[in-house]
């Protein structure tokens, strides 16, 4: 029962990267969907995917709601919440720089967190897991059905997202205003608009992946930042801007993460991950996918 | 002209009777309570991480040190004098804790300060308590924070309630050698409480036979510890110890019974002290050991138990008044508390007064043990200040 062959323990660290790389990849698609419309980073997000856990921990185990209704409440809450802080952070600020946007998103996590605290207390909460705890063996490696559900959201939210940008009429403004805004309000787009949809869909990305990873993680109101930080170093890994981008660095450092706590040393887990970061940047700084030529035109 | 008159006279009546009612309230206000108003006000400030990432300790410790201070000037203060208790957050941050500990010293002008929360601050506001030459008790474990490691001397003005990491360790170890348990793994966080804790493992491993075949650690914020456990299931040790607080400590539990391990016999540090830890793994904390200070366990004890009274006490006027469960950690404010008023009743305001006296404190029966200072030991407790402790049908039991 406790022996583990090591090719076992290869697999399971595998599988655990992929699953916390899978939330890394979703934190880090709601960064690039800002940055691609507005050139900021919003420090927030790992608020959105906070409050995604702790919304739905208040609509499911609180109130009581089924799950789905509870999912559905849950994401449209955060959502609101995201053009909350577009409307009352973003907009209002009378002339714009990238750094004082940037500052602005820092201060609305901040405002956020400690709503948070206020609201929901400073101990951790759960949320049952969506299809029992019962885990799958697998070779002898060890799935808990809620990675799977973690990795399938992750393959949702990818497939939804390649629909909106490349066949609706919405997805394909934004990306017109993410290669140029003032040509883009010229034909008729109204890029105000633009940016509060790029808010509200980080949000809703942000508010997916807190659902998913609460019942393994369980959620407290100051894990956001901690998320962000790995979801941007996943962004700058694949290259700023670039959607397939995001997952692979979001896969890869979930997975060197792992690989690097069990084969080498659980104490230097993230300093892996940097390492690799560091070392793709000094041979290709504009990331695995980004393109150097375009991150030269924009602004940050 | 009438009107007026009657205006005036309406006027004095009703004034009249507000300054009855004033006087009334004066006096029953000066009879009713026995603080005198001119004496002296005895000051106490606290630093604890109120908020932040180790806010589970700092917010017992707040509420419990509020709730003794307006005790004690319900009854009458102490001796007559008013006890007034300044708080400040630290939030964890070792910098916000310095300025904090100056402030409280410097501008507020207290008599003696309790905190810091964490060992990490504890151990830098230490030179602060020296070069100002007021006491500090803190309520952090780490035993570096009383103890000057280059004179092996305890610092002068620093003293602490919290029982050592290493009587955590030596009563776990002590568990471990009757149970036959030989060849252990480790897990600990990266926290000053993990690492503190695993040097603690490691330096009286040996002195109890006992091997480490498997050391890991993890991030205090890390959401999957499944490698780390993966890895220990590998190296197929007898039994597992956790040394971490918050949330990871659930974490491991739930990892390793997603791994199947459950068979493994699992320790944990004394961190593991509160019931919301049980709740929140959700019946994977079933047989989990570890080692408790009597303040969490105050129902279980025997009644011929030295600390039953004052545990049980404690925990009643907590529930009744907080409406929530007692944690261990407040105890440590506890202890702090009643140590200074213990130590303003005897010998008032005067820093070095109340310095000697709580040097030598003995027979103090607090929430975490019977403490017995000395000029060797600012800390008082020993290894039997813990108690083993398992968890059975989601609650605890004593280990017999």
């Amino acid at each position: 029962m406790n022996d583990i062959t090591f090719a076992s323990q290869l697999l399971q660290y595998v599988i655990t990267g992929i699953t916390i790389g899978s939330i890394y990849a979703m934190v880090a698609i709601g960064f690039n969907i800002i940055y691609n419309v507005t050139d900021i980073i919003n420090f927030a997000q790992g608020e959105f995917v906070m409050l995604g856990g702790m919304m739905m921990v208040l609509f499911h185990v609180s109130l009581g709601l089924p799950i789905l209704l509870a999912f559905l409440f849950t994401i449209i809450s955060v959502t609101l919440v995201g053009v909350i802080v577009d409307r009352f952070a973003i907009r209002p600020i009378r002339q714009p720089s990238v750094l004082t946007l940037i500052i602005a998103t820092i201060a609305a996590s901040i405002l956020l967190k400690g709503m948070a605290m206020f609201a929901w207390g400073k101990d951790p909460l759960d949320l049952p897991a969506f299809s029992g705890r019962n885990p799958i063996r697998l070779l002898g490696a060890v799935i808990q059905p809620q990675y799977l559900w973690v990795i399938g959201f992750l393959g949702v939210t990818v497939l939804l997202l390649t629909f909106f940008f490349e066949r609706t009429i919405a997805g394909k403004a934004m990306r017109a205003c993410a290669d140029n805004p003032d040509a883009a309000s010229l034909v008729g787009i109204n890029v105000k608009k633009m940016i509060m949809l790029s808010f509200s869909l980080s949000a809703a990305i942000g508010a997916l992946a807190g659902i998913v990873i609460t019942p393994i993680s369980l959620m407290e109101y100051d894990r956001g930042a901690m998320l962000a930080i790995k979801g941007f170093s996943a962004v700058i890994l694949g290259g700023l801007g670039s959607f397939p981008g995001a997952i692979i660095g979001g896969l890869i450092i979930g997975i060197i993460e792992s690989l690097g706590a069990g084969l080498v040393s659980s104490g230097y887990k993230d300093a892996f991950a940097l390492i690799v970061l560091l070392a793709v940047l000094f041979f290709k700084p504009s990331g695995i996918l980004g393109n150097i030529e375009i991150s030269k035109i924009k602004r940050f | 002209m009438m009107k007026k008159a009657g205006k005036k006279a309406l006027a004095k009546a009703m004034f009249a009777v507000s300054m009855f009612l004033l006087s009334g309230i004066f006096i029953f206000s000066c009879t009713s309570k026995k603080i005198d108003d001119k004496a002296e006000v005895y000051k106490v400030g606290a630093v604890f991480s109120v908020t932040g990432p180790t806010s589970f300790l700092g917010d017992p410790e707040k509420k419990t040190a509020e709730m003794i201070v307006e005790k004690i000037n319900a009854d009458g203060g102490i001796n007559g004098h008013k006890l007034e208790l300044v708080v400040y957050d630290d939030e964890g941050d070792a910098t916000k804790c310095n300025l904090a500990v100056k402030k409280l010293i410097e501008q507020d002008k207290v008599s003696v300060v309790i905190g810091p929360s964490i060992s990490g601050n504890s151990i830098a506001v230490v030179p602060v308590a020296d070069e100002f030459e007021t006491p500090l008790v803190s309520c952090a474990a780490s035993y570096k924070i009383v103890m000057n490691e280059e004179t092996g001397k305890p610092y002068k003005w620093v003293f602490k309630t919290p029982q050592s990491d290493s009587m955590a360790v030596e009563a776990i170890y002590t568990h471990m050698q009757k149970s036959g348990i030989t060849n252990i793994a480790i897990l600990s966080d990266t926290s000053g409480f993990g690492a503190s804790g695993r040097g603690e493992l490691a330096k009286y491993a040996q002195q109890y036979g006992i091997t480490i075949v498997s050391d890991e650690q993890y991030d205090p914020k890390d959401t999957d510890l499944t490698a780390q456990l993966t890895k220990i299931k590998g190296n197929a040790p007898q039994a597992i110890i956790n040394w971490s607080v918050g949330p990871t400590q659930v974490l491991a539990l739930r990892n390793r019974s997603d791994l199947g391990m459950n068979e493994i016999p699992f320790y944990q540090s004394h961190g593991f002290g509160s019931r919301k830890n049980i709740e929140q793994a959700a019946g994977t904390a079933e047989g989990v050991l570890c080692p408790l200070g009597a303040c969490n366990i105050a129902t279980l004890l025997p009644d011929s138990h030295p600390q039953k009274n004052v545990t049980m006490k404690y925990m009643e006027e907590y529930k009744a008044k907080y409406n929530e469960e007692l944690s261990s950690f407040g105890g440590h404010a506890w202890d702090a508390m009643y140590m200074v008023t213990a130590a303003f009743e005897a010998v008032g305001s005067d820093k070095a007064a109340i310095r000697d006296y709580i040097e030598n404190i003995k027979g103090f029966v607090g929430q975490h043990g019977v403490f017995n200072f000395s000029p060797d030991d600012h800390n008082g407790l020993t290894k039997e200040a813990f108690s083993m402790v398992v968890v059975k049908d989601g609650d605890w039991a004593l280990v017999e």
